[in-house]
C-alpha cells in the first residue's frame, strides 16, 4: 500500500507528459470560432472607396461561400492572395472579402495591383464588423453554408495545401448539402 | 573559421558529457579513484569545451560575421557592442549554449570543490547525462553555428525589446537558477542510489540549492523589473506563461531550501525532500518546454518549431519519468528515525511546504489548464491574472499569517503561545499599520491593507525575533552587536530573506493596488498632476539612436510649486523590426516611483501621456535584493566551509569555476 | 533551415504587422464620465487581448484590444450592464476572449483544485505530524 504512494508522482508525470505530447500536436492557430453552426452576423458594409458595391449579411443568400477578412497592411495577405484568385478563377467559389481597417483607397489599389478575387468586398474601416465575427487577425476566413450559417473558420493565410485539404472537401459537402435540400 | 571551431567543441563536449553519464554504467566500482578521477576530469573538460563553444558564438556576433545565420536573424551591424555580446543569448539557440555552459559550469565548480566521493561522483555523472541530452538538442535541433549562404549584407537586428540592460542580463541569472537546480537534482538521484539522504547529503546539496534559488530570486526579479520600465504599461507582473514558468521553479525551489533544513537538522522528511529537489529541476525544464516548444503560444505569437518541442519533451521524459522512476522504487527505501513534535520549526517548515506546493501546482494548473482543455475538448480557453491573484494570494497571505512565529519556534518542540507572545510588538505594528492602510484606503478595497499588515507580522516577526536572540533590549548595543555577528549563518539569512519577502509584499501592495493613474492628452506647457506631483511637459524632440529614432519627452516636475527635477521618457521606434518600445521615465523614491509614458500625437490635442504614481515600487526590487542576500548568507552556513579541498591539477578547473556559484 | 527562417519571418509577420503602436489606453477613447469609465477600465481588465499573448484589451496596444475598448465603452454609453456587454464579446469571441473562466463544466477542476490540493496536501502533512507526534512522545517515555 505504502509502495503505491511512491509510485504517485511517477503516475501523475505520465499522464501530464501525454497531455504535453497531444499538446504539441495541437496546431496554435487552429481557434475554433464561436460562430460555428451560428448564422452569420449582421453588418451592411458600404463599398470600399472606388469601388460601388458593398456588402451585407443579406448578399449571400443560399450560397455557399467563403469570407475572407484582408487588409492591404497585411503581409501575410499577399502570400494568401494568389490561392484566393485560383480557388475564384478555377473552383468558382464565391469569395467574398471585408477590407478591415484599411486606409480609404488602399484597398482598392491593393487589389487593382494584384487581382480581384472577390465577388463581393466590404469596407470596415471601425473594425466593427471583425469584432462580430470574432477575428483574432488577419487573414482570416470564414466558410458559410446556404442557410448563411458560418461552418468553419480559418486562422492565417490559405495555402493549397490547406485549401485541398481541409477547406475544399468541406465546400464540396456543403454544396451537397444545399442541393440536396428542398 | 570561429564558428567550425564552436561547432567542433561542442560535438567533443557532447561525447565528453556521454562518457561523464555513462562511465558509472560501464562497470567499475564507485568508490575507485580512477573511475571517480575520469569522471571528474570528464567535467572539467566538457566545462572547458563548452566554454570555448560560447566564446565562438560570442565571437561571431561580436564581429558580426553574417555568415552565421544566428547572427543574421539576430543582430543588424548597427546594433550597439553591448547588445552584440547579449544578443548571444537574445535568441533560442544562443541561450540553449548558455543553459549548457552554466550547466557545465555548476558541473566544473562541483568537480573542484569538496572531497571525492561516491555521492560527488555519481552526481556529476547524473549531471552529464542532462549535459549530454542538452548538447545533443543543441547539435540536432538548435544549431547556433549553422552557416547562411550566401551571407547576406546585414541583419535582421535583435527584437529591441531585448535591446535593454535588463533583459540582457536577465536570462543569464535565470538559467543559472534553473540549472542550479540540476545539481539538487544529481544529487537526489545519487541519493536515492546510494540509499542514503542524510544529514551530510543534506548539507552537501543546500548551498547549491541555495545558490540557484537566489539567483532564480534576482533573475524572477530582473525580468518583473524590466517588464515594468520597458513595456510601459505601469505593471510588473502579468501572470504570463513565460513569466509562471520561471516562477513555478522557484515556488518549489523556496519549499526546497527550508525542508533541506529539517534533513540537515533532523533526518526527516527525506523523501518529500528528494522528491522536490527533483519537482524544482524538472519545472525549470517543463519551463523550458512551455517557452520553446509553443505549446502554449497565443494564435499569431511566435514560430516555434515542433522538433525542438518533441525533443525537449523527450528530455523531459527521460530526466523526470527517470527520476520518478527511480523515486518509486528506491524511495521507499528511505528510513528515519527522527521524531519531533508537530509544533516546531520542523513542523513550521513543513506547513511552510504546503503552502507553497499548493500555491506552486495553482500556478502549474492554472498556466496548463487551457492546454488540457485543449487535447480534451478542443475548445480554448484563457486562465489570466484574475484567475492567479484570486487562487494564488489567499495561501500567500495564510503562510504569512504563520511566517514569524513558525520561523521563531524553537527545533524539535516549540511553545506556539510563548512565541507568538514574544513578538507582540510586530503584532501591534501590523495591526496598527493594518487599520491605518485599511482606514486610508477606504472605501476601496482593504485587501491591500490586510496584505500590508501581514507583511509587517512577518518582516517585524522576523526583527523581533532578531533582536530578542542578540538581547538587543537588555544588553549593551555592543554586546549585541557581537551576538547578532555570531548568529548562525542559517538563521542570519533567514531573518534577512523573510524581512525581503515582507518588503516585496509592501511593494506588490502598493504598485499593484494602490496605484493612480491618469491618461491624458498634453500640449507643451501643460501640467499633470499626480502623487502630489506636478510634472509640466516642456517640449518633446526627434533624437536618432545608433539603430533608432526616438521622440523624447522631457518633464519637469514640481511639488507645490518648487521644481524639483526634470524627467524624460521616450517612444523609440527600431526601422529594422518595425517595431517601437518605450522607455518610460521614472523617479523612483521610498514612498513610490512617479512613472510617465509618452503615446501618440494627436494633431487637435496634444500627445497622449499616461501617468502612474505606484506606491512603495521600489521595495519590490530592494526586497528582492535583501531575499538574494538572505539566501547568499545562509548559503555561507559553517559545515561546508571547513570542508575545502586543496587546489586541483587540473588547468581547466580555473577557466571552468564561475564565481560565487560555489558559495 | 532556410525553410524555418521562413516560416519564422511570416510568423512575426503575420504577428507584428497588426501592431499599429500605440499608447494602451488612449485619452480620445476615454468617456467623459468618471463612472462609466471607471466600469469602462475594470470590464477591459477582465477581458483578453485576443492577439496577444495574456495581456487585457486595457493594457494592451494592438489596434483590435483598441477596438474592442472603444466597443464596451459605446455599450456602455448605450446603456448595457458589465455582464451584457462580456456576454456580447463571448458570444462572438467564446470564452477565450475572458482572462477570468466562467465556473462551469470544464473549468470545475480549474476552480475546485486550489482547494482541493491544500486539503490534500494539509491532510498528508497533519497525517505526518500526528504519526510524528506519536512517536516523539513515546520515545520521550523510553527515555524516562
Amino acid at each position: 500500500m505504502k509502495r503505491i504512494l511512491f509510485l504517485v508522482p511517477l503516475a501523475l508525470f505520465v499522464v501530464l507528459g501525454i497531455y504535453f505530447a497531444v499538446g504539441l500536436t495541437r496546431d496554435p492557430s487552429h481557434m475554433p470560432s464561436a460562430l460555428i453552426d451560428k448564422p452569420l452576423p449582421e453588418f451592411d458594409l458600404a463599398a470600399i472607396e472606388g469601388e460601388t458595391r458593398g456588402f451585407a449579411t443579406s448578399d449571400l443568400d443560399g450560397e455557399v461561400a467563403l469570407i475572407n477578412f484582408f487588409g492591404s497592411w497585411c503581409i501575410s495577405c499577399i502570400i494568401e492572395h494568389p490561392v484566393l484568385m485560383d480557388i475564384a478563377a478555377r473552383e468558382g467559389v464565391v469569395i467574398a472579402g471585408i477590407d478591415w481597417k484599411d486606409k480609404p483607397g488602399a484597398g482598392k489599389s491593393w487589389l487593382d495591383q494584384r487581382g480581384n478575387p472577390y465577388v463581393f468586398i466590404g469596407d470596415d474601416p471601425s473594425g466593427r464588423t471583425a469584432i462580430d465575427f470574432g477575428i483574432t487577425g488577419a487573414p482570416e476566413t470564414f466558410i458559410i453554408d446556404h442557410k448563411g450559417r458560418v461552418r468553419y473558420r480559418y486562422a492565417g493565410p490559405i495555402t493549397p495545401q490547406i485549401w485541398q485539404r481541409d477547406l475544399k472537401p468541406l465546400v464540396e459537402k456543403l454544396r451537397k448539402e444545399g442541393d440536396d435540400a428542398p | 573559421m570561429a564558428a567550425e571551431i564552436g561547432q567542433l567543441a561542442l560535438i567533443l563536449a557532447f561525447l565528453t558529457a556521454l562518457f561523464q553519464g555513462a562511465a558509472p554504467l560501464l562497470g567499475g566500482q564507485f568508490s575507485t579513484s580512477p573511475l571517480q578521477a575520469s569522471i571528474r576530469v570528464a567535467t572539467l573538460v566538457q566545462g572547458g569545451l563548452i566554454l570555448i563553444a560560447f566564446l565562438c558564438l560570442t565571437y561571431v556576433h561580436a564581429i558580426s560575421d553574417f555568415s552565421v545565420v544566428n547572427v543574421v536573424e539576430n543582430s543588424h551591424s548597427a546594433k550597439p557592442f553591448a547588445y552584440k555580446l547579449s544578443g548571444v543569448w537574445g535568441n533560442h539557440e544562443g541561450s540553449m549554449l548558455l543553459w549548457a555552459l552554466i550547466l557545465a559550469l555548476y558541473g566544473a565548480a562541483l568537480a573542484v570543490s569538496d572531497r571525492a566521493s561516491t555521492l560527488k561522483t555519481l552526481t556529476l555523472s547524473v549531471q552529464g547525462m542532462i549535459a549530454s541530452a542538452f548538447i545533443a538538442f543543441i547539435l540536432f535541433t538548435s544549431n547556433p553555428f549553422a552557416r547562411s549562404f550566401p551571407a547576406p549584407a546585414d541583419g535582421m537586428d535583435l527584437n529591441p525589446l531585448l535591446q535593454d540592460p535588463g533583459l540582457a542580463i536577465h536570462p543569464p541569472f535565470l538559467y543559472l537558477g534553473y540549472v542550479g537546480f540540476s545539481l539538487t537534482f544529481a544529487y537526489a538521484v545519487a541519493g536515492l542510489i546510494t540509499g542514503k539522504v542524510d544529514a551530510a547529503w543534506a548539507r552537501a546539496v543546500r548551498p547549491w540549492a541555495l545558490a540557484a534559488w537566489v539567483f532564480l530570486t534576482i533573475g524572477i526579479a530582473l525580468g518583473s523589473w524590466w517588464a515594468y520600465y520597458e513595456l510601459g504599461w505601469g505593471g510588473f507582473w502579468a501572470w504570463d506563461p513565460v513569466e509562471n514558468a520561471s516562477f513555478m521553479p522557484w515556488l518549489a525551489g523556496t519549499a526546497l531550501i527550508h525542508s533541506l533544513r529539517v534533513v540537515e537538522k533532523r533526518e526527516a522528511l527525506k523523501v518529500w525532500t528528494v522528491l522536490l529537489a527533483i519537482l524544482a529541476f524538472s519545472l525549470s525544464l517543463v519551463g523550458t518546454f512551455l517557452v520553446r516548444s509553443g505549446v502554449l503560444t497565443s494564435v499569431h505569437a511566435f514560430a516555434v518549431d515542433p522538433t525542438r518541442g518533441v525533443f525537449i519533451l523527450a528530455i523531459l521524459a527521460a530526466v523526470t519519468g527517470g527520476s520518478l522512476l527511480l523515486f518509486a522504487l528506491r524511495a521507499p527505501l528511505l528510513q528515519s528515525h527522527a521524531t519531533f513534535q508537530p509544533v516546531s520549526r520542523e513542523g513550521a517548515i513543513l506547513l511552510n511546504n504546503v503552502f507553497l506546493v499548493t500555491a506552486c501546482a495553482t500556478v502549474f494548473i492554472g498556466t496548463f489548464y487551457p492546454l488540457f482543455i485543449d487535447v480534451l475538448t478542443g475548445t480554448r480557453i484563457s486562465v489570466g491574472a484574475p484567475y492567479f491573484n484570486a487562487s494564488f494570494l489567499p495561501f500567500m497571505a495564510l503562510m504569512l499569517v504563520f511566517l514569524a512565529p513558525g520561523a521563531a519556534l524553537a527545533w524539535k518542540k516549540g511553545r506556539l503561545k510563548a512565541t507568538i507572545g514574544r513578538l507582540w510588538p510586530a503584532l501591534a505594528a501590523a495591526g496598527a499599520i493594518g487599520v491605518i492602510a485599511a482606514w486610508l484606503s477606504w472605501p476601496g478595497p482593504i485587501a491591500a491593507a490586510l496584505g500590508a499588515g501581514l507583511a509587517i507580522w512577518a518582516g517585524g516577526g522576523a526583527i523581533v525575533d532578531l533582536l530578542i536572540r542578540i538581547k538587543a533590549f537588555s544588553s549593551p548595543p555592543g554586546a549585541a552587536f557581537i551576538r547578532a555577528a555570531n548568529l548562525p549563518r542559517a538563521y542570519l539569512g533567514m531573518t534577512i530573506a523573510h524581512l525581503g519577502l515582507a518588503v516585496v509584499i509592501i511593494g506588490v501592495m502598493g504598485a499593484g493596488v494602490w496605484r493612480t493613474e491618469i491618461v491624458r492628452f498634453m500640449a507643451e506647457g501643460d501640467v499633470i498632476s499626480i502623487g502630489g506631483f506636478d510634472a509640466r511637459l516642456e517640449r518633446v524632440i526627434v533624437e536618432a539612436g545608433p539603430n533608432y529614432t526616438a521622440e523624447r519627452a522631457v518633464f519637469s516636475v514640481e511639488r507645490e510649486g518648487a521644481a524639483l527635477r526634470d524627467l524624460t521618457t521616450e517612444r523609440r521606434f527600431y526601422p529594422v523590426r518595425g517595431m517601437q518600445t518605450t522607455e518610460a521615465g521614472i523617479w523612483t523614491m521610498a514612498r513610490g516611483d512617479l512613472y510617465l509614458t509618452l503615446g501618440e500625437k494627436s494633431e487637435a490635442a496634444g500627445w497622449a501621456v499616461r501617468a502612474f504614481f505606484n506606491p512603495f515600487a521600489v521595495w519590490m526590487w530592494i526586497g528582492a535584493g535583501l531575499m538574494a542576500l538572505g539566501g547568499g548568507v545562509a548559503a555561507t552556513d559553517a559545515p561546508r566551509r571547513l570542508m575545502r579541498r586543496a587546489p586541483t591539477i587540473d588547468p581547466g578547473a580555473a577557466i571552468a569555476a564561475p564565481q560565487g556559484a560555489s558559495t | 533551415m532556410l525553410r524555418s527562417i521562413i516560416s519564422a519571418a511570416l510568423a512575426l509577420i503575420f504577428a507584428v504587422a497588426s501592431v499599429e503602436p500605440t499608447l494602451a489606453v488612449e485619452p480620445d477613447e476615454m468617456l467623459d464620465n468618471p463612472v462609466l469609465e471607471a466600469r469602462a477600465r475594470e470590464i477591459s481588465r477582465q477581458l483578453r487581448c485576443v492577439v496577444c499573448q495574456s495581456q487585457n484589451i486595457d493594457d494592451s496596444n494592438a489596434p483590435l484590444a483598441k477596438d474592442m475598448r472603444l466597443l464596451v465603452r459605446e455599450r456602455l454609453v448605450a446603456g448595457d450592464s458589465d455582464e451584457a456587454i462580456i456576454a456580447y464579446l463571448v458570444a462572438r469571441y467564446g470564452d477565450y476572449v475572458l482572462l477570468k473562466p466562467p465556473v462551469q463544466t470544464n473549468t470545475a477542476f480549474l476552480w475546485a483544485a486550489p482547494a482541493l490540493i491544500f486539503t490534500f496536501a494539509a491532510g498528508m502533512a497533519g497525517l505526518y505530524l500526528s504519526r510524528m507526534r506519536r512517536a516523539d512522545n513515546a520515545a520521550a517515555d523510553e527515555r524516562r
